[in-house]
């Protein structure tokens, strides 16, 4: 396992109560700072094995580790984004994205005042008093992406971030989150089925197969993503391979 | 045709089936169908009679006491038990048999034992209305607890939530809508109760006046008084529903 793996996953295992087995044995290291993706085809147990990293899910066997210590529940150094949003509907969008401070005592001028900055980051200033059901779905995404850097976590979770807004919202979204996570010292974790988004999106993508979950191949595409046009990576030489490794492998489990 | 339905308000529409209603109902008294059966007009007339006497106002001081305090009895007990059965899997399973129970039995036919063991008084009447509004208000607490988003719940865990925060933050502002909506029908149920106590149990107030003009063969002044009580539950009802929706628009509420 690679010296500055920030998440270590070792042997995880995942039997729910009802017998099924949803991740055996899985072992992998998350590098520091780097943007890493959980792909695999759905019951490939990769929201499990995200929720198990969050704290969220206790594993039935094995074990994870944050930063040189062992996860036995959520932590302040890691922080989600939810496949629906998870907005309090009664909140607006300001109190949404203060929401992470809120729950660790901040005062309301600080919080605030941490919050609009992250609100102006993602792009939502003059919508800081509106309410999640006024708001577009990747709207909505935003204000989760803006709750979770609120908090100033070193690790952000997400969870099928963008698997309910459109397609150009999408990938809209995937260059800004490229472009916000270049400046800031961040390890994103991502669970997909897109394999266009984890080839575009990630510096290391680990292939889950289903049935039960377990780590199938780990890829580490080398794409050159420094200053250029999203279209051109697209078209890049690398881009294209890794995508049609990726199908190769993911299609024997159709 | 678009034009014809904009001229039509849904006003107007309500006018016209109270007139229909009202005026069918004065053909029928006319008819007549039965002697103990009066006309609108002099139903109309016996209530104005019964306002400015002070009859009616004085029924209404002694049927609203024992549905007010059993109303509010249910409000803090039934909505705290429905909360505890909703957060407390030990309370949950010693009580939601009972109340789903409880929420299908015919709860007037209780009415009789109550008088037995608790006479012909003010806690009779306040435990009828207790015994019918209960149920509704403890399964919809229930309910509105239970059904909070589990994706919130983990997000107010993952954000390092107490499970005090969890409960303040999440789950009660998550369910106050449904309990809101469990209030306005216990408060319906509880009208049910009170007429029905003051019928079988003591002849008081309303339910006096009904039984009295009634013997005496009054029955425009009977009628006068079963409209009334009809009247003012429907529109409290109808004030708590408008009331409900202002403070809890669909689209803020959590599910």
């Amino acid at each position: 396992m690679s010296a500055d793996a920030i998440v270590e996953v070792k042997e995880v295992g995942k039997t729910y109560d009802g017998g099924v087995e949803a991740l055996t044995g899985v072992s992998l290291g998350l590098p520091r700072g780097r943007l890493s993706t959980l792909l695999g085809p759905s019951g490939c147990g990769k929201t499990t094995l995200l929720k198990i990293i969050a704290g969220l899910i206790p594993p039935s066997s094995g074990e994870v580790w944050v930063k040189g210590k062992k996860v036995d529940g959520p932590g302040p150094e890691r922080a989600f984004v939810f496949q629906d949003f998870a907005l309090l509907p009664w909140a607006n969008v300001l109190r949404n994205v203060a929401f992470g401070l809120e729950l660790r005592g901040t005062p309301k001028e600080q919080r605030f005042e941490v919050a609009r900055k992250q609100i102006a980051e993602v792009g939502l200033s003059s919508f800081e008093s509106s309410y999640p059901h006024q708001l577009s779905g990747g709207m909505r995404q935003r204000v989760g992406l803006a709750r979770a850097l609120a908090v100033d976590a070193d690790i952000i979770l997400m969870d099928e971030p963008f698997s309910s807004v459109d397609e150009q919202t999408r990938r809209k979204f995937q260059e800004e989150l490229l472009e916000l996570l270049r400046h800031k010292q961040k390890t994103v974790i991502f669970v997909t089925h897109s394999i266009e988004e984890a080839a575009y999106l990630s510096d290391q993508i680990v292939l889950l197969s289903p049935r039960p979950g377990t780590v199938s191949k780990i890829i580490h595409p080398n794409i050159d993503r420094g200053g250029r046009d999203p279209d051109e990576i697209r078209r890049d030489k690398n881009y294209l391979d890794v995508v049609d490794e990726i199908w190769q492998i993911l299609k024997q489990y159709i | 045709m678009e034009q014809r339905s904009r001229i039509a308000s849904p006003v107007v529409w309500q006018l016209l089936s109270f007139a229909l209603f009202f005026g069918l109902w004065e053909v029928a008294g006319r008819w007549p169908i039965s002697f103990a059966f009066p006309p609108f007009s002099k139903t109309f007339m016996a209530l104005l009679r019964m306002i400015a006497d002070g009859s009616l106002p004085k029924a209404y001081l002694s049927t609203l006491q024992p549905l007010v305090i059993g109303i509010f009895l249910c409000s803090i007990a039934g909505i705290g038990f429905g909360i505890g059965m909703g957060l407390s899997r030990a309370i949950e399973w010693f009580s939601l048999p009972i109340f789903i129970v409880l929420q299908a039995a015919p709860m007037a036919a209780m009415i009789p034992l109550i008088t037995y063991m608790y006479g012909i008084g003010l806690t009779s009447k306040v435990l009828a209305v207790v015994v019918l509004a209960a149920p509704v208000i403890v399964m919809n607490s229930y309910k509105g607890i239970r059904n909070t988003n589990p994706s919130l719940i983990q997000m107010c865990r993952v954000f390092l939530g107490t499970r005090r925060q969890e409960v303040i933050k999440i789950i009660l502002p998550h369910a106050a809508a449904l309990i809101f909506a469990g209030l306005r029908l216990g408060l319906a149920m509880g009208f049910i109760g009170i007429v029905i106590a003051e019928l079988l149990i003591t002849p008081t107030g309303i339910g006096d006046l009904i039984t009295y003009h009634s013997s005496v063969a009054d029955y425009p002044e009977m009628f006068a008084a079963i409209a009334s009580i009809i009247v003012l539950a429907a529109l409290t009802i109808h004030a708590l529903e408008r009331l409900e929706r202002k403070l809890f628009p669909p689209e803020i509420r959590g599910s």
